[in-house]
């Protein structure tokens, strides 16, 4: 009981004083919630792996036959739009932090007073639709557009040419145009937790810092980016979860050869209506975000990011 | 040029950090832009001409007022239920101490850390298994669901950063429980629950993928922009997406005022 006590005191747990009294009350206000939880999420993720064990057709019905060679087919045939989801989705991170984190530190550090209305510029262009916003894309994007003109004669097209990111003098329909898209569709994904983590850092750790003779480059090496680290690692996380399961991007900015996962699964449940093949890939996609997301959070621990 | 030189070292950051800004509003500009554009053809891609046509008919299009309305009920729906079941979590996990922390806390987080189109396509094959019909409730379901564990982020940064004397000293002036919630509790924690309100309202009326898996016939607005994208985009949708911005910006400019006349009067 002491031990208890003492954990409680100590600040590990994030509870200061927990009331002593209704031990049932804890339970009733998380039942509503955790059930709803339990059955439109942890349940289908269960019935679907079912679903992809099992044989049949939509007017035979399904049976159920541990059928595990759906996953070998899915993998043989799809295994290329995996690795591009995976691919186009740690480029897309990656170029979110590069973005991401500049700006981030010029609004926790250089903006000043006009802090308040450089985050309201981050969050306000996503009031618009998503979708409404990607179709833009296409406009920017354009071939013989103003930005794809300047970029061919910059031979901007010819490098990522060489690179296999784009073919010929255009921008649209190329891997290049998806990765853009899927940068610009998570960004505040990663600006705003790297601000959160910048903006905690005391100024006077930069002062300390100038004082001991630390040069503007150590200071940020030494002092500001490991203490930026935790919002590094949410802020990938919230970029590269949600841009390898896209479609959208995929679907408007890409072309047949740039399919991604989400593009297959999309197919297979709404179009072909081959739902066992659609439970087994959207299973592997889960199966190896789990496995990826698990490794971070052994790092940065749950009751942190929630 | 020295002190040029220098003044770009100094303000390198700034103005990449404007570029980046710039790299994220430009879209916005172009739907805006393209909401004046006279299409030629069905799709508003290229610049034809300048009309106040899409402006002066915005529902001119068949369907696209009902796939707004959809879009506002289930919002609407979403956010009261997600609201009202994840601030009830979240005061039972900043307040109380009981087992199964640990497991609650993951399965809070997974939603959020799981891809849309593996929720929707695994909630969609429960639907499908249980032959519920796809529609509006399949749709209802599928936001409370994705919603509630971003306002149990909310309301529980709120209700830890809540000081426990407050409610005590409620309690020492004889104020039973159920005034000591509803005078001293719910408004203290209020600003953390119209935040988590805010952010479940605008991830169900901008919810596209899982939608997309669990709506059957019904057409929310982002159905209703992907079928367009098949069929022909008219400038109504930039149209209808400007004005939301607007309408948008016009809300955080009112509260923005209205926190700082607070402010203002707090302080006189």
């Amino acid at each position: 009981m002491s031990v208890l006590a003492h954990t409680g005191g100590g600040g590990g747990d994030d509870l200061k004083e927990p009331p002593k009294r209704g031990r049932w009350v804890p339970y009733a206000l998380l039942a509503p919630g955790l059930i709803w939880l339990v059955v439109f999420f942890l349940i289908p993720m269960l019935v679907q792996g079912g679903t992809s064990l099992q044989t049949g057709g939509l007017e035979k019905g399904y049976d159920f036959t541990w059928h595990w060679s759906t996953y070998w087919d899915a993998l043989e045939q799809y295994y290329p739009q995996f690795l591009r989801s995976f691919g186009y989705a740690a480029a897309a991170t990656v170029m979110c932090l590069v973005i991401g984190y500049p700006l981030a530190y010029a609004i926790a550090f250089k903006a000043g007073r006009w802090r308040g209305l450089w985050l309201v510029l981050v969050i306000a262009p996503f009031f618009t639709s998503f979708l409404v916003r990607t179709l833009a894309w296409k406009t920017i994007l354009a071939d013989n557009g103003v930005v794809v003109d300047v970029l061919n004669t910059l031979h901007f097209t010819d490098v990522t040419a060489l690179l296999g990111l784009t073919e010929g003098d255009r921008v649209l329909a190329t891997p290049l145009a998806v990765i853009c898209g899927l940068t610009y569709n998570f960004l505040p994904f990663m600006v705003l937790p790297l601000y959160a983590s910048l903006e905690r850092i005391d100024p006077r750790l930069h002062e300390a810092a100038n004082d001991l003779y630390a040069d503007p480059k150590t200071t940020f090496r030494r002092v500001t980016f490991p203490l930026s680290l935790p919002g590094v690692v949410s802020g990938t996380l919230l970029t590269f979860i949600p841009a390898s399961g896209d479609y959208v991007n995929a679907a408007w900015l890409g072309s047949p050869d740039t399919g991604m996962a989400g593009n297959v699964i999309q197919t297979q449940f709404l179009r072909v209506l081959d739902y066992p093949t659609a439970a087994a890939l959207s299973f592997i996609l889960m199966l190896l975000i789990v496995l990826m997301v698990s490794a971070y959070i052994r790092k940065a621990g749950t009751e942190e990011l929630v | 040029m020295g002190t040029f030189t220098r003044w770009l070292r100094n303000n390198v950051v700034t103005l990449f950090g404007i570029l980046a800004l710039a790299y994220m509003t430009l879209p916005n500009l172009v739907v805006l832009l393209f909401s004046f554009n006279d299409p030629n053809g069905k799709f508003n891609y290229t610049w034809n001409g300048f009309t106040l046509d899409a402006w002066k008919d915005p529902f001119g299009v068949a369907g696209i007022k009902d796939s707004l309305i959809t879009s506002l009920e289930i919002a609407v729906l979403s956010t009261v239920g997600a609201t009202v079941l994840g601030t009830a979590v979240a005061f039972a996990l900043g307040r109380y101490r009981f087992r199964g922390r640990a497991m609650t806390n993951t399965l809070l987080f997974l939603p959020m850390s799981m891809p849309e189109v593996v929720m929707g396509a695994s909630l969609g094959t429960l639907f499908l298994n249980m032959r519920i019909s796809f529609g509006f409730w399949t749709i209802l379901i599928a936001h409370v669901m994705f919603c509630l564990s971003f306002v149990v982020v909310a309301v529980k940064a709120r209700v830890l950063g809540m000081d426990p004397k407050l409610e005590e000293a409620a309690r020492d002036l004889y104020a039973s429980p159920a005034q000591t919630f509803l005078r001293v509790t719910l408004p203290i924690a209020a600003p953390g629950i119209g935040a988590g309100a805010l952010l479940a309202f605008s991830l169900s009326f901008d919810d596209f993928v899982i939608t997309n898996f669990n709506s059957g016939d019904t057409v929310t607005f982002p159905m209703f922009v992907w079928g367009a994208a098949q069929r022909g985009t008219p400038p109504q949708i930039n149209v209808i997406g400007s004005a939301m911005f607007f309408i948008a910006i016009a809300i955080v400019v009112v509260g923005q005022v209205r926190t700082n006349r607070k402010a203002k009067q707090k302080a006189a």
